[in-house]
């Protein structure tokens, strides 16, 4: 049994993981366990950035504990109710809400889908970006009774089970927020970016609006100035870029960093 | 094999992407309620009638908290807080506890309901009738009643007052002006927030948007009366903080609040009350001289800040670089402090040296104009390998290298001495550069490691990670001291019941825990090794130790590699289904910011940490270069480029590090160019209120920005070898802009920011 | 923000008749300022009537020229083809303002009626004649650095923060109203904003219950050489410290129609029309550009904090005539 650090249970999660990585592999793994060059093929994957973008048995460690626990009951009394019917992320919703209530505050307080931010809650900074109907729009001056029949996306939406939606990766990849606080609007953000672009969209640094005709190819600039909705004060702003550059161009954009002496 | 310093991705990015990432506000519990406080109107006085009746009346309410019925807190007393590690309360005033109002928005009752909805809205109906009294709102108003203060965060503050009268007046050359920084805002994107949640009358956990859950939990236990191990903090995720996260009086309100309803209770302050209530950065009118021989030597540095402060024993120390910079055979800096019945100022990212280096950097390239020197040039002329104060030699220090190869990487060469020399079509270019600096600390830390026999280990301290990178780097010092792959580490931060560690502020975090990581893993390896050893069928049975190396979850004997006993064969045999073990870091100065735990004694001081300091001065040291494009007749002003060269030590993760550094950066620009809080001098109240009025930086204002690390590990900061990174970023940068604005155009803009209407 | 109750309105008509039975009844657009102003509390509607599913949210070609819908998105009008290709400067001045995410929500009837971002408007504790008549203007003697230069009364120094309407107030625009029992009427952008006056309360001269139908843009011969300016604290997602429409026509080299109006210098969009009498028949020529706005700001009346404002004004008119002569291709001053 030596070098057989084991893993002993593998989740669905972690077994993704392992497959993607190692696919030719992974029956070996299941079956006779994690084997020394197993290890070392995984350790190089750390030492690229590409684990981390898979780092699934960490996530399960520090997400919230009350994910998954049943959603609160709507508070007693509610002046000025308003039902609403509308679709979440692709599952049908249905409320009573205060008429007060803004889209945000229901998706945080009642739908216990906190990824959506309330960062100013005056639309001043973006941190609260949602789709609606396919289009970003700030959820925490959309009242939740304007939302019936909708069609609702936050980030939660946004990857396929397990696999990330290439905006999250690259965000990832080029480290495009810091504190986090922001990211889930920048991403949402950037998502509806690449519609926008495609349907040909003109931005103030559009270099001449009677151009019409898509989709548009961005510059650096038009993806600045199409981001300067959502605010991010840690400054994760060119890495912001990079990430959307990387989905938009449909290739590889280096990471930046470099010692002074011109090593990585 | 060595993951430090790997530019590696964020172990918790995924669950920042994906929208997982729990932040204080966000840890709903069941039949939690919801709190919005009431602010004070007037700012300075007391209140004289305070009636609830229509409040109680309103939908859902179920109690109003105010001085009337609030529970008695411990009174302020610095010496026992100190003794509690409960010193630094933002404010030093224990909420509800009497009439009194010392600034507009001060929290004067909080209102609490099921919804937030509902106690937004009862919360108007609070009729409060005030005394007021005469305020002092403004700073230059107030001068004329300035106080020279005796202590600055424990240091004198007044240094060598008058001593460079004469020097400077004898100088061959002199610069002496006055820089003006406004009132500035923190703003971390996730509002401070917490939940508390009471067990019984004496056990509280308080889920709380913080950079330190220890000193939270330590001042939340002493001023509610609780004994300190029946708080707990958690904090997994905060978003930003900047310095403005210690504890703010919300935190102490919602604790009252819900211990009143007898239900948890939630309380997220809003943007307007992150104007008034969590602390910014004060306003400073700084004077500086600078005297030089004939050959550009300086012969004298003064530098005098006039500033304010309420509620606190904090106030801008923006004299602090001017003590460290430079060879000059004599240097004083001074202080002038009046109080303002303003919200009360703090810590904001680099306190002291971002508006200092604004002046001093400012002046520094008024003389190097006035000498005919390049400014890069008459920096190095200047510059001093020691502490000017105490003669230590810098622990590491590039400085020099910082202003050569930054000059080389930007193209400074191409910048002319006058300005107005380069046009780019209607637009002005100019260069400027100026010298970053910031203190490198480090402070008590305990950190526990555990490995169970299936290889997982966890890396356990009650440090915080503020977007920092402080899980991911844990996690790399770990698996390089461990020898396992860093996606078996789990790091667990952000909780007051793990090993103290210090607030996430002050650039000293990885300083700070990182050694201790590093020789709490050296033990742990050190007993799995001695259990080999003695054991009779391993394949080390009876070896020397230092015959003995490890990787990949193996210990294995030098040489012979094929001789290997993995950790978990040596723990099942051994019957051992987990080990931990633990260490602590000590601080340079003893001063640390920790509060005792009980939950991990340290089994062995690590040694030999402590014995530099008497012999060096730790302080990290850079040099910002910046272009900027000057439209002269609209007056705006954009930088186009941007190079940061940092000496810090040793790079954890060149990732996270540059992140780290281009943030700073961006926070610079932003207090260059935007960035300002005015007051209305009648009222008092800031008239700048959200964030649709407090400019921060947005995307498009981002100029490309080129990192470069020295990259040389700090011998003595510590083993690891990292001073922090967090701060030093920000600093010369709002000099280096002005700089290249005046080279643009020959206009010298001493008063921040740098708004268009400076320039017409 | 206070209790109200909430209704979704399925025709015009029956939107109409709610709000004007309810004097606390207010029309909610895409609710990017009215929420805001609600949860400032600056704002208390007792009722809201969601106008955003009427059918009025259509961009389309009339006989002289064309008609966007009052509830049709910022960002729906700024991208449509007949505005993008006839009224470029429209789309530029709507691109010009607030957020990809705010230009999807707001609505352009929305737009019209937003309110001024004057920080004493914002702060219920200080005083302010718009919002509370008879309380003071605290800006006057106050903080007044993003204040009125022009058309200013002692009651009231506030400025009118929409980019939007700026170019409609520079393309001579028409407002459809519809008022109770299917009264129509039309005002001319030119009066539908007002001055403060002794009434700052008043934004504009729509009568309670009245909504916006359409605006309408008349065919002109623009399109070929317009430009929005905006002069802002940072370089997007910030209100105007002075804007800029300019629109030209030229005939050889002779100016032979010209329409410039000012943002973030009045309670409503500024026409320079001193300026754009002078510039008549002259060569289109940068000297003269300089030279008509420098009459234009003669009239100019700064407060304590905004002189600024005089001299930035004066250049940026320049500058956006020159940018129309340029066809309106970006120049960095955004």
């Amino acid at each position: 049994m030596e070098d057989q650090p084991k893993f002993p249970d593998l989740t669905d999660a972690e077994r993704k993981v392992l497959e993607d990585l190692m696919p030719d592999e992974m029956s070996e793994i299941i079956t006779s366990g994690m084997k020394r060059r197993h290890f070392l093929k995984l350790i190089t994957y750390t030492g690229t950035s590409l684990l981390a973008t898979h780092f699934i048995g960490i996530e399960q460690l520090m997400a919230r504990t009350t994910a998954g626990a049943p959603l609160p009951p709507p508070p007693t009394g509610i002046d000025n109710g308003v039902n609403v019917t509308f679709n979440v992320n692709g599952r049908a919703q249905k409320l009573l809400v205060d008429s007060r209530m803004t889209l945000l505050d229901a998706l945080r307080e009642r739908l216990a889908l906190t990824g959506s931010k309330k960062g100013c809650d005056h639309g001043q900074c973006g941190a609260c970006t949602v789709l609606i109907d396919g289009r970003r729009v700030l959820a925490c001056l959309t009242l939740a009774a304007t939302c019936e029949e909708k069609a609702v996306t936050t980030i939660e939406g946004l990857a396929k089970e397990e696999t990330l939606h290439p905006m999250q990766a690259a965000f990832i990849k080029h480290d495009g927020f810091q504190c986090g606080y922001c990211t889930p609007g920048q991403i949402c953000s950037a998502v509806a970016l690449m519609s926008e672009a495609k349907n040909g969209e003109a931005s103030y640094v559009t270099s001449n609006v009677r151009q019409t005709g898509k989709p548009v190819k961005l510059s650096d600039e038009e993806i600045q100035e199409r981001m300067s909705g959502n605010i991010c004060r840690c400054g994760a702003y060119p890495n912001i870029v990079d990430a959307i550059r990387e989905v938009h161009g449909d290739k590889a954009v280096a990471q930046v960093w470099q010692f002074a002496d011109g090593t990585i | 094999m060595s993951e430090t310093g790997k530019p590696i991705s964020r172990i918790d990015g995924r669950l920042k992407v994906t929208g997982k990432a729990t932040y204080a506000a966000e840890f709903n519990q069941p039949t939690m309620a919801y709190a919005f406080p009431v602010r004070a109107t007037i700012a300075k006085g007391r209140i004289t009638a305070l009636d609830d009746a229509a409040v109680k009346k309103e939908p859902g309410v179920i109690s109003v908290v105010s001085y009337k019925n609030a529970p008695k807190l411990k009174p302020l007393d610095m010496q026992a807080q100190a003794k509690a590690g409960a010193a630094f309360l933002g404010e030093n005033l224990p909420p509800l506890q009497d009439n009194k109002v010392y600034y507009p928005g001060q929290f004067i009752a909080v209102v609490v309901a099921e919804s937030y909805e509902q106690a937004r809205a009862a919360a108007y109906k609070l009729k409060v009738r005030y005394a007021a009294e005469k305020a002092a709102t403004d700073l230059k108003t107030e001068l004329p009643n300035s106080r020279k203060p005796a202590k600055l965060m424990g240091e004198e503050a007044q240094v060598n007052g008058g001593k460079t009268t004469a020097p400077l007046a004898q100088s061959a050359h002199r610069v002496e002006n006055t820089y003006s920084t406004p009132a500035e805002h923190h703003h971390p994107m996730e509002p401070h927030a917490t939940v508390a949640v009471w067990e019984g009358a004496d056990k509280l956990t308080l889920y709380d948007a913080t950079q330190g859950v220890g000193l939270t939990g330590a001042i939340a236990a002493y001023f509610l009366g609780l004994q300190p191990e029946n708080v707990r903090v958690i904090a997994p995720f905060v978003g930003g903080g900047f310095g403005s996260k210690g504890l703010w009086l919300h935190t102490l309100l919602v604790a009252m609040a819900a211990k009143a309803a007898g239900r948890p209770v939630k309380l997220a302050l809003t943007r307007q009350m992150m104007q008034t209530n969590v602390g910014h950065r004060a306003a400073t009118i700084q004077r500086v001289s600078l005297g030089t021989d004939t050959a550009g030597t300086l012969t004298a540095v003064r530098h005098h800040t006039d500033t304010y402060n309420n509620l606190t024993e904090f106030f801008e120390p923006s004299g602090k670089q001017s003590l460290v910079l430079y060879k000059a055979p004599v240097r004083e800096v001074t202080y002038g402090l009046v109080k303002l019945d303003r919200s009360t100022p703090t810590f904001m990212r680099a306190p002291g040296e971002t508006p200092g280096t604004f002046a001093l950097e400012s002046a520094m390239d008024e003389m190097a104009y006035k000498l005919k020197m390049d400014p890069v040039a008459f920096r190095i002329a200047n510059h001093t390998a020691q502490d000017p104060m105490n003669g230590h030699d810098f622990s590491s220090e590039f400085l020099v290298d910082c202003y050569r190869i930054g000059a080389e990487k930007f193209g400074w060469s191409a910048r002319s001495m006058e300005p107005r020399q380069k046009r780019n079509g209607k637009y002005l270019v100019g260069y400027g550069m100026a010298t970053a600096t910031y203190p490198g600390g480090r402070s008590a830390a305990t950190v526990k490691v555990s490995m169970t026999a299936s290889g997982d280990v966890t890396v356990m301290t009650a440090s915080i990670d503020i977007g920092t990178g402080t899980y991911t780097v844990l996690a790399q010092t770990a698996a390089d001291a461990l020898g396992v792959p860093v996606n078996r580490i789990q790091v667990k931060i952000g909780d007051s019941s793990l090993p103290p560690a210090p607030l996430a502020g002050g650039s000293q975090t990885t300083a700070s825990i990182h050694p201790a990581a590093l020789e709490a893993c050296v033990l742990l390896r050190k007993e799995l090794t001695a259990l080999a050893i003695a054991d009779s069928s391993s394949k080390l049975y009876g070896r020397a130790s230092d015959e003995i190396n490890y990787t990949n979850g193996n210990l294995f004997i030098i040489g012979d590699e094929k001789k290997t006993d993995a950790y978990a064969d040596i723990m099942s045999r051994a019957k051992r289904g987990e080990m931990e073990a633990c260490a602590t870091t000590q601080p340079v100065s003893g001063a640390g910011l920790t509060v005792p735990s009980a939950l991990c004694t340290p089994r062995e001081a690590p040694a030999e940490q402590n014995s530099d300091d008497k012999h060096y001065a730790f302080h990290s040291f850079g040099a910002q270069f910046a272009e900027v494009w000057v439209d002269e007749d609209l007056g705006t002003i954009r930088v186009k480029r941007f190079t940061s060269v940092q000496d810090v030590g040793r790079i954890m993760n060149e990732k996270t590090a540059r992140s780290q550094v281009i943030g700073g950066v961006i926070f610079g620009i932003g207090a260059a160019l935007m960035e300002a809080t005015d007051y209305d001098k009648r009222w008092g109240s800031p008239v700048v209120r959200t964030l649709a009025d407090y400019h921060v930086p947005v995307n498009l204002d981002v100029p490309p920005i080129n990192v470069h690390f020295i990259g040389k590990p700090d011998p003595h900061i510590s083993p690891i070898g990292a001073r922090g990174i967090g701060e030093i970023g920000i600093t010369g940068v709002a000099a280096a802009i002005a700089n290249a604005v005046f080279n643009a155009t020959g206009k010298r803009l001493r008063d921040l920011p740098l708004t268009p209407d400076k320039l017409m | 923000m206070r209790p109200f109750n909430y209704s979704n309105a399925g025709e015009p008509a029956t939107a109409i008749a709610t709000v004007s039975a309810n004097p606390g009844a207010k029309f909610l657009g895409g609710g990017t300022n009215l929420v805001d102003l609600m949860k400032e509390d600056v704002m208390h509607p007792s009722a809201l009537v969601d106008i955003t599913r009427l059918k009025l949210a259509d961009v389309a070609k009339t006989a002289t020229g064309v008609t966007i819908g009052g509830t049709a998105t910022n960002s729906f009008t700024a991208n449509h083809e007949l505005i993008r290709k006839n009224y470029p400067l429209l789309s530029m001045a709507i691109l010009a303002g607030a957020s990809a995410q705010i230009r999807n929500m707001a609505t352009n009837g929305g737009n019209l009626n937003q309110r001024t971002r004057c920080t004493y408007f914002y702060d219920v504790n200080l005083p302010c004649n718009k919002r509370e008549p008879g309380s003071g203007c605290g800006a006057l003697k106050g903080v007044n650095r993003n204040h009125a230069i022009f058309g200013w009364s002692e009651k009231c120094v506030a400025v009118y923060p929409s980019d939007m309407a700026i170019a409609l107030a520079a393309l001579d625009a028409v407002v459809h109203v519809e008022g109770n029992n299917n009264v129509k009427r039309t005002i001319n952008f030119a009066d539908f904003h007002r001055l403060p006056g002794d009434t700052p309360e008043k934004d504009n001269n729509l009568k309670p219950g009245e909504l916006i139908l359409s605006i309408e843009l008349p065919a002109n011969d623009f399109a070929e050489r317009s430009y929005y300016l905006k002069i802002r604290e940072r370089s997007s997602y910030a209100f105007a410290l002075v804007s800029v429409a300019a629109a030209m026509a030229l005939e050889g080299n002779r100016i032979k129609q010209v329409r410039i109006a000012l943002g973030g210098v009045a309670h409503k969009p500024w026409r320079a029309s001193v300026a754009e009498k002078w510039l008549i028949g002259k060569e289109a020529t940068e000297t003269n550009f300089r030279a008509a706005a420098e009459v234009e700001l003669k009239n100019a009346r700064p407060l304590e904090h905004n002189k600024f404002k005089v001299a930035m004004a004066q250049k940026a008119i320049a500058r956006a005539l020159q940018g129309a002569m340029q066809g309106g291709e970006y120049g960095l001053e955004g």
